[in-house]
């Protein structure tokens, strides 16, 4: 292996500010570059903002990389890939992290391919090897049914993170950033978008909802969604959530999907209705402080996950218990 | 437009489905088992991928060849896609391609593609159903140079190329592409068709074409476990107890009640 060090963290951007997801990795980077005595770096592809850059840099970042690209190639992945690719050569890091995020999951595996690489998707835990020195890397496997922890024999090593996986920590005092702008050869478009649809969510953003109120194949159909459901969570100033068959049978939109291919979201109260709870559904979910169950099976498997359950129809337990919430929480 | 040729990767899992008590590592500490009684199926999403290939054959025509990597693959499980209507079934099959990574698969998957020479896509699923990793469809795009589009839930052929509908947070996105390309499918495309009797007797009679590493061109250290570059240390199944206090009442509802009153109690609420 080469020897390279530092860790560079493939940074995304939320308008003129860090992504969240972002924040979680900056601190995690920070935790594994103060592990090996080395240094953490950032690259940042976009049009990349002064704040945005003080604040990887408020965050650990010794050298902010800054890769300007103009908005029409904001979402072209092989733009991405090849400015990631550039960070890596300036940067020539021991360890990349990226987010597990809809960017991350194509950019990670695009740019360890290009580098002769493996990388390790959708890992929960990072640490290094007080031995050898290497980072082990911890991603859940069938489903979430096991843990696999690996190590790679090629450099850089590169991971994706799953979100909310890992601390946001919190900036230390204004930094001026060291920002490095890199220069790299835009490759030529092979992907034309003809067309871009973003719904608009209404309501409390499912990520960020302190309560998340879910249907799974069990309600039967979509109406529950925008009523028992929408009741519940209305009353908890809650968002709606959906197990993956019911926004693949269209009951629900594919904002609302949770688990391991959906969001990932860690609520204090995780309200799950006729969900039978499969690993792969609870990948998206087990972050939750308590988790609630509603279902008519008593050997369903969501009830090993959660602190609190009924066994019934959701028919009858939800209106219930929804309005039962109602009178507790008017007093 | 010419024919289209669409290669279709399906990889031969542990049911992700079984029930999640019924997951054991076995006491070599690095291998998952199920109950014998549970078969194996091709992963979810790779299903889905075929789907996508049958309906663009459905609306204008085109040859199906399913590649699956691995060694004792289950026929009746693997020739599923030849029932469903694939064309041809290429088995990567061999004692040196076990226990590979996304780099030995992706690696010997780009060897069977560029063998099988001509073709205009591939289509694998968005992750397979036991690694749950995402890489294999997005390495062959980087070995072979290709363009890629992931997540797609709908996909149409156009002059020259594809049209895509990707799955983007929040939406959606119309990407055009032209061919050979690399396409990653998930799960809003839609379930794969059911086999009709007619496809099942016909796939019956044909027998996949199996290639080993000579027939690739390479030599067994380059797949499988020695063409690793991720090594594994440990597999594990973190332990959950089992704490769930189930609440009663005479009714449903009135469970439903209690359990708002024993939240406000538990000050969870
Ligand atoms: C690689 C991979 C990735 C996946 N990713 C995801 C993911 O991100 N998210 C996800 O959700 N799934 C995912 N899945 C699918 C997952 O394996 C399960 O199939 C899915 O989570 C099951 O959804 P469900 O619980 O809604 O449905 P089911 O498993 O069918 O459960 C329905 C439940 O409803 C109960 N029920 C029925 N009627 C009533 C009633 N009237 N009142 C009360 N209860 C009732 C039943 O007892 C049952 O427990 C993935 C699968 C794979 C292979
Ligand atoms: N052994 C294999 N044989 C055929 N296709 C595979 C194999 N492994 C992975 N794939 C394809 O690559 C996709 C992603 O797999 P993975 O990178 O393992 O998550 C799967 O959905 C399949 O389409």
């Amino acid at each position: 292996m080469e020897d390279k060090t530092g860790v560079l963290v493939y940074g995304e951007l939320a308008g003129t500010k860090l992504a969240g997801t972002t924040c979680e990795l900056l601190e995690c980077g920070r935790r594994l570059a103060a592990d090996l005595g080395q240094r953490l770096a950032c690259v940042l592809v976009g049009e990349v903002s002064d704040t945005a850059a003080a604040e990887a840099a408020a965050r650990g970042a010794a050298t902010v990389y800054v890769a300007s690209i103009p908005q029409e190639c904001a979402f072209d992945g092989d733009v991405h890939v090849a400015a990631a690719a550039a960070a890596v050569a300036t940067a020539e890091p021991g360890i990349v992290l990226l987010g597990h995020t809809p960017l991350g999951r194509e950019i990670g595996p695009r740019l360890a391919f290009r580098l002769g690489a493996a990388v390790s998707t959708d890992c929960i835990d990072l640490r290094i090897d007080p031995d050898s020195g290497k980072l082990i890397m911890t991603k859940p496997v069938y489903g979430g049914n096991a843990l696999l922890d690996s190590v790679a024999q090629t450099a850089p090593q590169l991971a994706t993170v799953r979100a909310k996986a890992m601390p946001t920590g919190e900036p230390t005092a204004e930094n001026t950033p060291n920002v490095v702008h890199l220069s790299f050869e835009m490759p030529t478009t092979r992907l034309t978008i003809t067309d871009r649809v973003q719904e608009e969510v209404e309501g409390v953003k499912l990520e960020d909802a302190p309560i998340v109120v879910s249907g799974g194949r069990g309600v039967g159909g979509p109406e529950p969604f925008t009523t028992i459901l929408q009741d519940l969570a209305a009353v908890l100033h809650g968002a709606v959530g959906a197990s993956r068959p019911a926004c693949d049978n269209g009951w629900a939109p594919e904002a609302m999907h949770i688990g391991l291919t959906g969001k990932i979201v860690a609520p204090d109260i995780y309200i799950a209705v006729a969900i039978s709870g499969a690993s792969q559904h609870m990948s998206g979910c087990a972050g939750s402080k308590t988790i609630i169950a509603i279902n008519k099976d008593a050997e369903a498997n969501i009830f090993r996950e959660a602190a609190y359950g009924v066994v019934g129809r959701y028919e009858d337990v939800v209106p219930a218990f929804t309005a039962r919430l109602r009178e507790l929480l008017a007093d | 437009m010419a024919e289209l040729r669409m290669v279709v990767c399906c990889k031969q899992t542990l049911d992700p489905e079984a029930p999640p008590a019924s997951f054991k590592i076995d006491p070599s500490g690095n291998r998952m088992t199920l109950p014998s009684d549970i078969k194996p199926v091709i992963g979810q999403y790779d299903e889905f991928a075929l789907e996508a290939a049958l309906r663009l054959k459905d609306s204008g025509g085109g040859t199906i060849t399913v590649l699956s990597l691995g060694n004792k693959l289950v026929r009746d499980v693997i020739k599923k896609s030849l029932a469903v209507g694939a064309d041809e079934l290429v088995l990567l099959e061999d004692p040196s391609f076990e226990d590979s990574d996304s780099w030995s698969t992706a690696y010997a998957l780009s060897l069977a593609a560029r063998k099988l020479e001509g073709f205009d896509v591939i289509f694998c699923g968005r992750q397979s159903s036991d690694m749950d990793s995402g890489q294999v469809g997005l390495g062959l795009a980087e070995l072979l140079g290709l363009p890629v589009v992931t997540l797609a839930r709908k996909v149409e052929r156009i002059d020259g190329g594809l049209k895509i509908e990707q799955v983007i947070p929040d939406g959606y996105q119309v990407v055009e592409v032209p061919t050979p390309a690399v396409v990653t499918v998930t799960s809003e495309l839609g379930n794969l068709r059911y086999a009709v009797l007619k496809g099942i007797m016909a796939a019956a009679k044909k027998q996949p074409i199996i290639w080993t590493p000579s027939d690739l061109g390479v030599d067994s250290t380059e797949v499988g476990a020695a063409g690793r570059k991720l090594d594994i240390q440990r597999m594990y199944q973190p332990v959950k107890e089992a704490r769930c206090e189930i609440i009663d009442g005479e009714s449903s509802a009135e469970a439903g009640a209690n359990l708002a009153t024993r939240l406000r109690e538990a000050k969870v609420i």
